[in-house]
C-alpha cells in the first residue's frame, strides 16, 4: 500500500480532470469556444510525452555504463510509451485543429515536428527489429535513442520559436499564459498533466515488469 | 596525440580513395545522372520550375547523393580491417576523423553538383557568396549527422534500407534550415536575415558532433 499511492493518485487526478474538465466553467473565447475543454487532455500528452521519452533517453544511458536487461528493456518500454502519448497527442492534436484552423492537417510547424518526431521513434522501432543478438540490439538501439533524442530537442522546442506558428506562444501569437490560461483552467491543467504523466509511468512499469517476467520465463524453459 | 591519429586516418581514407576512384567516380557519375533525370523530366515544360522548386530540387539531390555516399563509409571497411584499427587507434580518433572525410568529400560533391545543376537548369541565385556559404554549412551538416547513423547502420543486417529510414527524421531540422537560408540567397535578402538560421545550424551541428563523439566509443566495441 505504501509503495502504491502514486497509483491511487493518478487514478484520482485522471477521474478529477474528466469530470471538472468536462463539468467546471470555462472561460468564453470567441473561436475556441467549449474546444477550449480539448487543453486537459491535448496538451499534458505532450508534457506527458516528453518525460516519458526522457526516462527512455535516462535507462538507455543507464544501459551503456551498466549493461543489464533491466535498463533495456524499461528504455525500450518508456519508448513504446512515449509514441502511444505522441500519437493520441497528434490525435486530439488534429480533432483539435478541426474545430478551430478549420483543417486536420494546417502545415503548421509544431504539427510537423511532432510527426517528425513520431518518424524518429518508428525507426527506433525498426532499428530494434533488426538485430537478433540481445546484447548488439539493446547497445546499438541505447545509442540512437540518445542521438535520436538530442536531435529531437532542436526539432521540438527551438526550431518551432523560429517561425510563425498557429499554436500559442509561438511567432508573435500571445502563449496561453499572458491572457487565457487564468486560474480555473490552472486548476484543472495542473492536475491533468501530473495525472497523465503517472499513468504514463504506471504503464511502463506494468509492461517493463511482464517483459522482464516473460524473459525470466524462456531463460528457464 | 588525438589529433595526429585523426590526421593519419584521414589521410588514410584519402590516399584510399585516390587508389580506389571508383567511389568518388560514382558518385559523381551519381550525381551528374540525377541532375539530367531533373533537366529531361522539366525540360519538356520549362515554365514549371519556379525558383521554391529549383531550390527543393536542388536539396533532395544533395540529401539523397549524401545518404548514397556516406552509407559507405563504414561498410566499406572489411572485417580485418576494423580489427586492425581497434587495435591501434581510438575510437574518437575513428570519428572525427571520418566526420572530417566525409564533409570534404561531401564539400567536393556538392560544390559539382551545384555547378552541374546551376548550368543545365539555370541559375536564379541572386546572392551568390551566401548561396555558397549554404551548401558549405549543408555538406558539413550532412557529413556529421550520417556519418554517425551508417555508423550505427553498418551494425545492422538490412543496413541500405535502414540508412535511409534513420538519417532522414534526423537530418529534418537541419534540411528545413538549409532550404529557408538558401531561399534567403536565392531572393537575395539581406544576409542579417539569415542570421537565426545560421547560428541554429551551427548550434545543431555542435550537438551532433558533441552526440557522436561521447556515443561512437560505445558502437565501436561491438
Amino acid at each position: 500500500m505504501k509503495k502504491n499511492w502514486w497509483k491511487i493518485l493518478a487514478v484520482v487526478l485522471l477521474v478529477f480532470t474528466v469530470v471538472a474538465g468536462m463539468l467546471s466553467e470555462v472561460p468564453r473565447l470567441a473561436i475556441l469556444n467549449e474546444t477550449i475543454r480539448n487543453l486537459y487532455f491535448h496538451v499534458p500528452m505532450w508534457f506527458g510525452m516528453i518525460l516519458i521519452l526522457l526516462v527512455s533517453v535516462v535507462y538507455s544511458i543507464k544501459y551503456l555504463r551498466n549493461p543489464t536487461i533491466k535498463n533495456d528493456v524499461i528504455a525500450y518500454e518508456a519508448a513504446k510509451v512515449g509514441i502511444l502519448f505522441g500519437v493520441l497527442g497528434i490525435v486530439t492534436g488534429m480533432e483539435w485543429a478541426k474545430f478551430t484552423w478549420g483543417e486536420y492537417w494546417s502545415n503548421d510547424p509544431k504539427q510537423n515536428a511532432s510527426a517528425i518526431g513520431l518518424l524518429i521513434y518508428f525507426a527506433y522501432l525498426v532499428l530494434r527489429s533488426s538485430f537478433n543478438e540481445q546484447q548488439q540490439r539493446a547497445r546499438i538501439s541505447a545509442v540512437y535513442n540518445i542521438f535520436a533524442f538530442a536531435a529531437l530537442i532542436p526539432l521540438l522546442f527551438i526550431l518551432p520559436r523560429l517561425t510563425d506558428s498557429l499554436h500559442p506562444g509561438n511567432g508573435g501569437n500571445p502563449g496561453f499564459n499572458s491572457y487565457d490560461l487564468d486560474s480555473r483552467l490552472r486548476m484543472v491543467f495542473y492536475p491533468a498533466v501530473l495525472g497523465w504523466t503517472l499513468l504514463g509511468i504506471w504503464i511502463v512499469n506494468v509492461k517493463s515488469r511482464l517483459e522482464l517476467i516473460r524473459q525470466r520465463l524462456y531463460e528457464t524453459v | 596525440m588525438l589529433f595526429k591519429e585523426v590526421l593519419y586516418l584521414i589521410q588514410k581514407d584519402l590516399v584510399l580513395e585516390w587508389r580506389q576512384k571508383y567511389a568518388f567516380n560514382g558518385m559523381i557519375l551519381y550525381v551528374s545522372s540525377t541532375v539530367f533525370v531533373c533537366y529531361l523530366s522539366f525540360g519538356l515544360r520549362s515554365n514549371v520550375l519556379t525558383v521554391p522548386v529549383w531550390n527543393a530540387v536542388l536539396w533532395i539531390i544533395l540529401l539523397f547523393t549524401s545518404v548514397n555516399a556516406i552509407a559507405k563509409s563504414f561498410m566499406q571497411e572489411n572485417r580485418g580491417r576494423l580489427l586492425y584499427f581497434y587495435s591501434i587507434v581510438s575510437p574518437q580518433g575513428v570519428i572525427l576523423a571520418k566526420i572530417v572525410y566525409n564533409a570534404l568529400l561531401m564539400l567536393i560533391l556538392a560544390l559539382i553538383c551545384f555547378v552541374f545543376y546551376a548550368f543545365v537548369l539555370g541559375n536564379p541565385v541572386q546572392d551568390v557568396p551566401m548561396f555558397l556559404l549554404t551548401i558549405f554549412l549543408g555538406a558539413i551538416g550532412f557529413s556529421t549527422s550520417l556519418t554517425m547513423i551508417s555508423g550505427i547502420a553498418s551494425k545492422a543486417a538490412n543496413s541500405s534500407t535502414l540508412m535511409a529510414v534513420l538519417s532522414f527524421p534526423v537530418i529534418v531540422p537541419m534540411l528545413l534550415m538549409l532550404i529557408k537560408m538558401s531561399k534567403n540567397a536565392l531572393d537575395g535578402l539581406d544576409r542579417s536575415t539569415s542570421l537565426d538560421e545560421l547560428l541554429t545550424l551551427l548550434a545543431i551541428n555542435m550537438i551532433v558532433i558533441t552526440v557522436s563523439y561521447i556515443l561512437f566509443p560505445y558502437l565501436w566495441r561491438s
